[in-house]
């Protein structure tokens, strides 16, 4: 059962924001953000997906530097909170093309209209990109993705798979139909392989 | 939504933040209200568009209600939604505002379109205004029949809306009753786990004070109910899968061909793509199979290489709560893991949060084979950039050897550490060092030729520097240099900030002072100044008493500072045994994350649906059980289980911290005087009123009230067993399967409301009525009790629940039992030894 489901952007302020059962009080989103923002306990410097504070529950999954974030009361499985917000975000990109703050702003009410199809009280009713279809009516203002600044040839150290730039193929909706109804029988696979290798700071490892 | 009350909140430069956009907005929209030109809807849009981001941001924008109602007349249904969408915030704030909407509502709710008719459905019940129940019923009864099934997906939940609104207006409405025809009948599978998550909700808000709601929530738990869901489950959403799966963990098959029949039916969903779904299955397999050792071992081998893969698959947040669940399994079954350490191996792009949680993982999967493998990758680790994971990973490897596996390797690691001249690697490996040396005296030589090589100046952290301070004193008469590092740093005595160093420092010139004396006395002479001056307090009093004791007798000293000491064989666990087992009761829940079962963060309130496992658990778990328990020990044999109970004993007195419920804290010494005292009292007559004497002795000290003498002259129809037998777990699952017998209210005499002052002094008068308690809690004034009782030579049990309001002096019986026929005669008995409780 979720109580709340607001997104963040990196300087904390609301995105989205849309309470579901009113059981966790208003300033949860900022008493979110200051905990991730300021995390310090265990040693840690970054807040883990999952944390208590005051008997609220704070699961939060980052997307595109995005926080999505989900608040409740009660004892529920954890993996189904964080996947669900995955979900989330995967079903809000499906719609918008492109997952980024600028995109959610410029199409919160379609995000809202999607948001009460997902959840409704608390709890999940379907995140299938293809059901909510027919409950949705707004339509997308999309954000033209060639206007995303290149990255740098540094990019490649970062941290984290986020900040990788998209390909058209991956913005376009994997569901829709190509136009004129015919359906093309075609799979995109992405293989990215990982390595990780210690160097010491002469070059040797 | 924000708050309205949020405004004053700091907002970025692109954001507007004040009132005249909002007087601006309510003009224009008052404009736009009765116009009928075309194109109109247009600009409607961009306004609503703007107020809702407003909303947003968290500025105050509800004295537009009135002009957004007006401008709620159309027929577009995106305006509609945004409009629904402005009214279900501020409605709650506005009562008197909201009746305005009721009209416009209502009539959407007839709508041709269901689209509209579920929206406008949703909107009326999430209006959360009381005065405005009475507008509800109608609309939500004529949605529960509606021929769509996104109408009666929405008055499903609907209902459950009005549940928290008004239950009464619920409950009267007969809502919870047309529910269960839907959710037995409907063929949508998204309405019948709407229905079941509302029913849930509803039947255990309800179940304290309507037994009708306690059987309807029991049923839920019922055969033919879980078959029904189980053999569709493949049509529920992925998500109403862990709804169903949840409910099946708490069904109590009746024997192992069932168990097996329910795991083959759900072997597929190990397979899901949903990390939820998966966790939610293994839960059901754990739980299913509990009794049976084999099977269970079985299921860790199945399950491992599905959640392994959900581990590498998914995202970090996933693998997180994953892995949190992995460290529970490992704790319980550590070989079962062990050769797929590998996985557990730390990527250099992982967040910390899971790298934390696979380090952990490698401690607990370390054994002889793979120890060296495992080592030789952590101390990869220790050089890593991220500081506060290089630590983990050397204490990593310090508890590893702890372990005591090859110790031989780690600890020549270990002293490798030492000399990497990073300043937190030798801190941690010092603390390390010294924790091995009081396991493993022996290694004292290599280590020690390492550690006098170490700078005192260069360790700073006092937790290293106290192990460094320690070994000196320790170890003196190893290390050549060691009273005069300990010289210097006496001499520094001032710029020493932490007491702990000091205290430490104080020890280690004693310890010095009498192995090598010459060498140390000025030393000491200069600590012992130093300490007595000192402005803490401990350190002040441990440098007197090293000097008065040294006054005293300096063979005494030396044998109180520095007797002959053992090696440490174990290193005392954190958690106690039954708290990692309602943990592991508790698998699939934020439990497992936070490694505390849930009254510990959870409000009783917010327990979740169904929790009677909670209710049960949450009160400590009797102290006859323990006694009972014992004896039947030999023939439990899942491991798992006996070494809960085995455990138990010790540690509950530890247990009880931010636990709403005492823990019985009378030592089993009593508790076996008063089994012993029944048992002559019925041998032997004569001799009972002495041993009688002897536990009133013993409760006197406990200041518990004088319990009664034990009736045994009597005579019932009904004879009970003295010595009944029943552990938890049956005990719960009995609960959960026999319906209620007989419920009734008994009352209490004064001097029983007088004795009842803690739940220990009522259990310990039933047993002495042959009346055992499995559970018990509560604080003045209301107590709660689970009993059980045996008949005499018969395997036929008799279950209790008792609630005891003091104030009222009533006490709420519900019995069951295996044998209804004589729960009459039962309840007839209870009451007896009931009603002598408290008088003399």
């Amino acid at each position: 059962m979720i109580s709340q489901f607001f997104v963040l952007s990196q300087r904390g302020d609301n995105i989205v924001f849309r309470d579901y059962r009113s059981e966790v009080a208003k300033g949860s989103a900022e008493i979110f953000f200051r905990k991730v923002k300021f995390w310090k306990e265990d040693g840690q410097e970054e807040a883990p997906p999952v944390f208590n504070v005051d008997g609220v529950n704070y699961f939060h999954v980052k997307v595109v530097g995005l926080l999505f974030v989900a608040t409740t009361r009660v004892n529920v499985s954890p993996s189904l909170v964080l996947e669900l917000l995955q979900r989330i975000a995967r079903v809000i990109k499906d719609y918008l093309g492109v997952l980024s703050e600028d995109s959610l702003r410029k199409n919160f009410v379609l995000v809202y209209e999607l948001l009460d199809e997902v959840i409704d009280f608390g709890y999940v009713q379907t995140t299938s990109t293809e059901v909510l279809k027919s409950y949705v009516f707004n339509e997308p203002i999309v954000i033209d993705a060639a206007r995303l600044q290149p990255l740098g040839p540094a990019a490649i150290f970062m941290q984290g798979t986020t900040k990788r730039m998209p390909g058209t193929a991956v913005t376009k909706s994997v569901v829709a139909n190509e136009p004129g109804g015919r359906k093309r029988e075609e799979i995109f696979v992405d293989i990215i392989e990982k390595i990780s290798v210690t160097f010491s700071s002469s070059g040797i490892y | 939504m924000a708050p309205p009350a949020q405004s004053q909140r700091s907002q970025s430069p692109s954001q507007p933040s004040g009132k005249s956009e909002v007087s601006d907005l309510k003009h224009q929209l008052r404009q736009l209200a009765g116009s009928r030109a075309p194109g109109v809807d247009d600009s409607k849009r961009e306004l609503f568009k703007k107020v809702i981001s407003y909303m947003t941001i968290g500025i105050d924008v509800s004295s537009l209600f009135g002009e957004m109602v007006m401008c709620s007349a159309t027929s577009d249904i995106v305006l509609k939604k945004m409009c629904y969408l402005y009214v279900g915030n501020y409605a709650k704030v506005n009562p008197d505002l909201a009746l305005l909407t009721i009209n416009f509502l209502q009539r959407d709710c007839h709508d041709e379109d269901p689209m509209i008719r579920g929206l406008a459905l949703r909107s009326l019940c999430s209006l959360r205004v009381a005065n405005l129940v009475e507008y509800l019923v109608g609309p939500l009864g004529s949605g529960l029949k509606d021929s769509n099934s996104y109408v009666r997906t929405v008055a499903v939940v609907g209902v459950l809306k009005l549940y928290h609104i008004s239950a009464s207006t619920c409950v009267d409405a007969d809502f919870p009753s047309m529910l269960k025809h839907l959710m037995l009948n409907d063929s949508d599978t998204q309405i019948v786990a709407n229905c079941l998550s509302a029913l849930q909700e509803i039947w255990s808000a309800e179940a304290s004070t309507s037994e009708e709601a306690a059987r309807e929530r029991e049923a839920l738990i019922s055969k033919p109910f879980i078959y029904y869901l189980l053999n569709r489950i493949k049509e529920f959403s992925e998500w109403a899968q862990c709804l169903v799966l949840e409910l099946v963990t708490k069904y109590v098959p009746s024997d192992s061909s069932e168990i097996f029949d329910i795991m083959n039916l759900l072997e597929d969903r190990l397979q899901h793509a949903n990390g939820a779904v998966v966790l939610a299955t293994v839960k059901v397999f754990l739980q299913l199979t509990l009794s049976m050792t084999d099977v269970h071992q079985q299921v860790y081998e199945r399950i491992k290489a599905p959640l392994l893969t959900l581990v590498s698959s998914g995202s970090p947040e996933q693998s997180y709560a994953v892995l949190s669940h992995l460290h529970l399994l490992v704790m319980r079954a550590p070989y079962v893991f062990s050769s797929d350490y590998k996985h557990f191996y730390c990527q250099y792009n992982e967040p910390s949060y899971v790298k934390r949680l696979k380090l952990e993982m490698l401690t607990a999967v370390a054994n002889e084979s793979n120890t060296y493998e495992i080592v030789t990758e952590l101390c990869e680790y220790a050089a890593n950039v991220d500081i506060p994971i290089a630590r983990e990973s050397i204490r990593a490897v310090g508890k590893i050897a702890l372990q005591q596996y090859d110790v031989n390797a780690i600890v020549d690691r270990l002293l490798q550490f030492l000399e990497m001249e990073k300043d937190y690697v030798t801190a941690e490996a010092l603390v390390l060092v010294k924790d091995l040396l009081r396991k493993y005296p022996q290694w004292s030589h290599d280590c020690i030729a390492v550690v006098g090589n170490i700078s005192s100046k260069n360790v700073q952290e006092p937790k290293a520097k106290a192990a460094l301070i320690w070994m000196l004193g320790e170890y003196s008469q190893d290390m050549q240099d060691a009273p005069y590092i300990l010289e210097s740093l006496v001499e520094n005595w001032d710029e020493e900030h932490s007491a702990e160093v000091r205290l430490h420092l104080l020890t280690a010139v004693m310890k010095c002072f009498f192995k090598r004396p010459p060498e140390t006395q000025s030393a000491l002479g200069a600590a012992l100044a130093a300490g007595i001056g000192d402005f803490h307090q401990d350190v002040h009093d441990r440098a007197l008493f090293y000097y008065r004791i040294l006054r005293y007798n300096v063979s005494v000293a030396e044998r109180v500072v520095n007797p002959p000491k053992q090696a440490v064989s174990v290193f005392a666990d954190t958690q106690s045994s039954e708290i990692k087992d309602r943990i592991f009761d508790e698998f699939n829940s934020l439990s497992v994350l936070y490694q505390k079962p849930s009254y510990m963060f959870t409000d009783k309130e917010h327990r979740g649906p169904l929790e009677f496992a909670d209710e049960l658990g949450n009160l400590s778990i009797g102290e006859a059980a323990h006694n009972v328990i014992s004896s039947q020990r030999v023939e439990e044999n899942d491991k798992d289980l006996l070494l809960t109970t085995a455990e138990k004993e010790e540690t509950r007195g530890s247990s009880n911290n931010g636990s709403v419920y005492a823990v019985p804290y009378d030592s089993s010494t009593s508790v076996f005087a008063s089994q012993t005292q029944i048992e002559s009292a019925i041998s032997n007559p004569t001799t009972a009123g002495h041993s009688q004497h002897a536990s009133f002795g013993i409760d006197d000290l406990l200041g518990l009230g004088m319990p009664a003498v034990p009736d045994v002259a009597s005579p019932p129809q009904l004879k009970l067993n003295t010595k009944a037998a029943l552990d938890p777990n049956a005990f719960q699952q009995k609960w959960r399967q026999l319906p209620v017998a007989l419920s009734q209210e008994l009352s209490l005499s004064p001097q029983a409301v007088a004795a009842l002052t803690v739940p220990q002094a009522l259990l310990r008068h039933m047993q002495s009525h042959s009346i055992h308690c499995i559970a018990s809690g509560g604080q003045s004034p209301n107590f709660k009790f689970f009993f059980f009782a045996q008949k005499y030579e018969e395997p036929s049990n008799y279950l209790v629940e008792c609630i005891i309001n003091t104030t009222s002096a009533k006490a709420q019986v519900k019995i069951k039992a295996d044998n209804q026929s004589t729960s009459q005669a039962f309840s007839t008995l209870f009451e007896l030894a009931l009603s002598k409780f408290g008088t003399p």
